[in-house]
């Protein structure tokens, strides 16, 4: 009864937040039995990783109506801050002092990413901002690429040629090493942080839009030009939903250095795909649903993984449920179908029956 | 709409409940390994001792842009586990292989991993590229599983003393080559052309550079690519041109060879190349003229041309299977699991010890042994897991690999 006073939002956030505690604790309960298999253990981290980027960008693309296809970009400034600054500091700091601070750092610059990208860009509208964010994360990957970054007694050492000529002192050692990256990173990311990373970033995203800032972020969403003639700061509100998603992106970033010892920047994991395939989550999920994201994004992890004892037909029914997926979600024709067959109804038919 | 959300939350809560079930549900079939990784109940030791096998994992991409290098080792090692197997096992047990996917990307490399840890592995054959390689090295160091890797080539592939490997290491391909040339007195000027974005070509780069220096040899101009820029090597090969050098070094693999030397050829410039193992392929590339690889000097471990009888057989048997003649990481995954029986016949483990057991046991005869391969005859190993066997140079003459 008393969930019917709390307001429909407050109630939806509430299901959210539970959804994810109960699963934390479904999950845990299974790791103490030990019934967990090492294929799941393993996901688990990943898993967070990929809930924080699809929510995270749920608010570039959904609340703010902007399409990003640069999200891996800032995904892969947040990483490499971070293993950077673990790697430096791996002899000095507790584990859990220092992981704290790899994830504000992390979270920082890729903010800071976000805001220098978004000045210019946010003034693009459409098809200009998706491909100027596309060029983005490229062009951050291919930066990563060539940076050559040691360390030794006289102090840092930078070059964007090879790790020789860094001139290194015997004994100094190179941090970044371009295309091999960074390796020897600390696995701090564990499951428990992974879980509170994502309920912080539900917090921010949840109640970002259904503040005042986020009814104004809406509204220019909506129709630019009436939010303007009310006095809304379009470029203030603009910049900061774009500069939240890419700081969250950066945790996400961070959360993903640390479960692995090797950072690398390949296509596969920060090129346009991985953009794209967090896109996938969040149109899959439902555009602006925020619980529609966590969903998919566990969902579409999970699939490929399930599907290894399928073997070499894995990738071709994973792209089949993809399609089937997103037809079932979007097709006029679907949805006509499941209006017409939705639980719901059958339910309020029969209990009309009954009260017959 | 509202409606459609609540049903398709609900669905979706559905297929995510459905998959934890399932998670836990395979989870249960091999609850043996998660104990056997960690307190070796007598429960696993009587459910291996039933089948007898000894468990082979390997892992490499099979799917994706390096899913050549993957196939080749999947496919080599399969005929190794058939010879073996047909050949009566080692120590009568007979070895049970199963290959993952990694898409040639550590994270799925570590789910591959712990997919076969689910399957009660306890031998690791794997992985065929550096990077992933890295990434799972952490994991089987964790769990003390035997690692023996085909063709990680990278040096922290075999940081840890549980990781061996069978190919050269980067810096060991650089030393061999710089001392190769410099010994034989090939060339004073070199010009280098690497591939900055690759783990490989920047890691032999990087060795052959500092050893050049000792050999007296001049490097004249070091011009990088990367995978985006792999088509198109006019402005490389000019400025080599120009620079005079009489020895073009190429630490890369052999499709941009290809449009390398096709491309020299159009611009008159005809120095020596020199390659390593990644050049082994070069005269299978389609559409490419042979013609234009003869005097191709390349430092490789494996020709599928030369005649002793293991390779003739080797190469035979993969063609007849797979219907193409197999490469150098076919014949690495080969050699990587005669390397695994050899080894498992020296310590004497048993299928019915955990893989913590069978490592600690491995880890020793791996420093034991001798294997008469493909890639080399007398292959040793150190404790460090490097392998030792002498680098054989090959010339392209006539269209076929010449030992020199």
């Amino acid at each position: 009864m008393k969930m019917k006073e709390l307001n429909k939002t407050t109630k939806s956030n509430l299901i959210t937040y539970a959804l994810v505690i109960i699963t934390y604790i479904i999950v845990q309960i299974i790791l103490e039995s030990g019934h967990m298999s090492s294929l799941m253990e393993g996901l688990l981290v990943p898993l967070c990783t990929y809930v924080i980027l699809a929510v995270s960008l749920n608010l570039t693309v959904g609340i703010l109506g902007e399409l990003s296809l640069g999200h891996a970009g800032f995904m892969c400034v947040g990483a490499f801050s971070s293993a950077f600054f673990s790697k430096c500091t791996a002899e000095l700091l507790p584990s859990g002092l220092r992981f704290f601070l790899a994830i504000l750092i992390g979270a920082a610059v890729a903010a800071l990413f976000g805001m220098l990208v978004g000045i210019p860009v946010l003034r693009l509208k459409g098809d200009y901002l998706a491909i100027v964010t596309l060029a983005f994360g490229e062009i951050i990957k291919n930066l990563v690429n060539v940076l050559y970054i040691g360390i030794d007694e006289n102090g840092m050492h930078f070059s964007t040629k090879d790790s020789i000529s860094l001139g290194l002192q015997p004994g100094g050692k190179t941090i970044i090493n371009g295309a091999q990256g960074i390796s020897g990173t600390p696995n701090d990311s564990t499951f428990t942080i992974g879980i509170i990373l994502v309920l912080i970033t539900l917090f921010i995203v949840l109640n970002l839009v259904h503040s005042r800032d986020g009814r104004a972020i809406m509204a220019i969403r909506d129709n630019r030009i009436a939010a303007e003639s009310v006095g809304i700061n379009i470029t203030k509100y603009k910049l900061m939903a774009f500069t939240i998603s890419a700081a969250l992106a950066g945790v996400a970033g961070v959360l993903y250095a640390h479960n692995l010892s090797t950072l690398t920047a390949l296509p596969k994991n920060f090129g346009y795909n991985m953009s794209i395939t967090i896109l996938v989550f969040v149109v899959l999920g439902g555009i602006g649903n925020i619980r529609g994201s966590v969903i998919a994004a566990v969902v579409l992890t999970l699939l490929p993984e399930l599907l290894r004892e399928l073997n070499d037909y894995r990738m071709l029914i994973y792209a089949i449920v993809l399609i089937a997926m997103m037809l079932f979600n979007s097709s006029p024709k679907a949805i006509a179908f499941r209006e017409k067959y939705s639980l719901k109804k059958l339910f309020a038919k029969k209990s009309a029956k009954e009260g017959k | 709409m509202k409606k459609l959300q609540k049903f398709m939350s609900l669905a979706l809560a559905c297929t995510l409940t459905a998959s934890f079930i399932t998670g836990c549900g395979s989870s249960e079939s091999s609850e043996g390994t998660n104990n056997a990784t960690t307190e070796n109940t007598a429960e696993t030791s009587a459910d291996s001792a039933t089948t007898g096998t000894f468990k082979i994992g390997g892992i490499g991409p099979v799917t994706g842009g390096a899913a050549v290098y993957g196939l080749a080792v999947q496919n080599g090692a399969q005929i190794a586990i058939d010879e073996i197997n047909a050949a009566g096992g080692v120590n009568g047990y007979m070895l049970e292989f199963k290959f993952e996917d990694d898409e040639h990307d550590a994270e799925k490399a570590i789910n591959a991993y712990n997919s076969l840890k689910d399957w009660d592995m306890q031998i690791l054959m794997g992985t065929v590229t550096s990077t992933p390689c890295q990434a799972v090295a952490e994991k089987t160091n964790q769990d003390n599983l035997f690692q023996l890797t085909p063709s990680g080539s990278a040096p922290s592939c075999v940081q840890y003393d549980n990781a061996f490997r069978i190919c050269f290491s980067d810096p060991a391909q650089g030393y061999a080559s710089a001392q190769y040339i410099g010994e034989n007195n090939l060339a004073t000027k070199v010009a280098v052309i690497y591939d900055s974005s690759d783990v490989y070509s920047s890691g032999i780069y990087e060795n052959f550079y500092a050893e050049a220096q000792n050999q007296g040899i001049e490097i004249v101009a070091a011009e990088a690519f990367t995978a985006d820029s792999n088509t198109d090597f006019s402005v490389q090969l000019q400025k080599a041109k120009d620079a005079g050098a009489e020895l073009v070094f190429l630490p890369i693999y052999y499709k941009e060879v290809a449009l390398i030397l096709t491309q020299a050829n159009d611009m008159g410039y005809a120095p020596m190349f020199f390659g390593c193992d990644g050049l082994d392929g070069l005269l299978a590339v389609e559409n490419f003229d042979t013609s234009l690889a003869e005097g191709v000097i390349l430092l490789t471990p494996f020709a599928a041309d030369a005649t002793d009888d293991l390779t003739v057989n080797f190469v035979t048997k993969y063609e007849e299977l797979y219907g193409e003649t197999p490469n150098q990481f076919a014949a690495d995954a080969y050699d990587a699991i005669y390397a695994i029986a050899a080894a498992l016949e020296q310590s004497g483990a048993t299928p019915d010890m955990s893989a913590s057991e069978i490592c600690d046991l491995m880890k020793t005869a791996m420093t034991e042994i001798s294997v008469d391969g493909l890639t080399s005859s007398n292959i040793t190993w150190n404790a460090a897991g490097e392998p030792t066997k002498e680098p054989k140079a090959v010339k392209i003459v006539d269209g076929v690999y010449t030992a020199m």
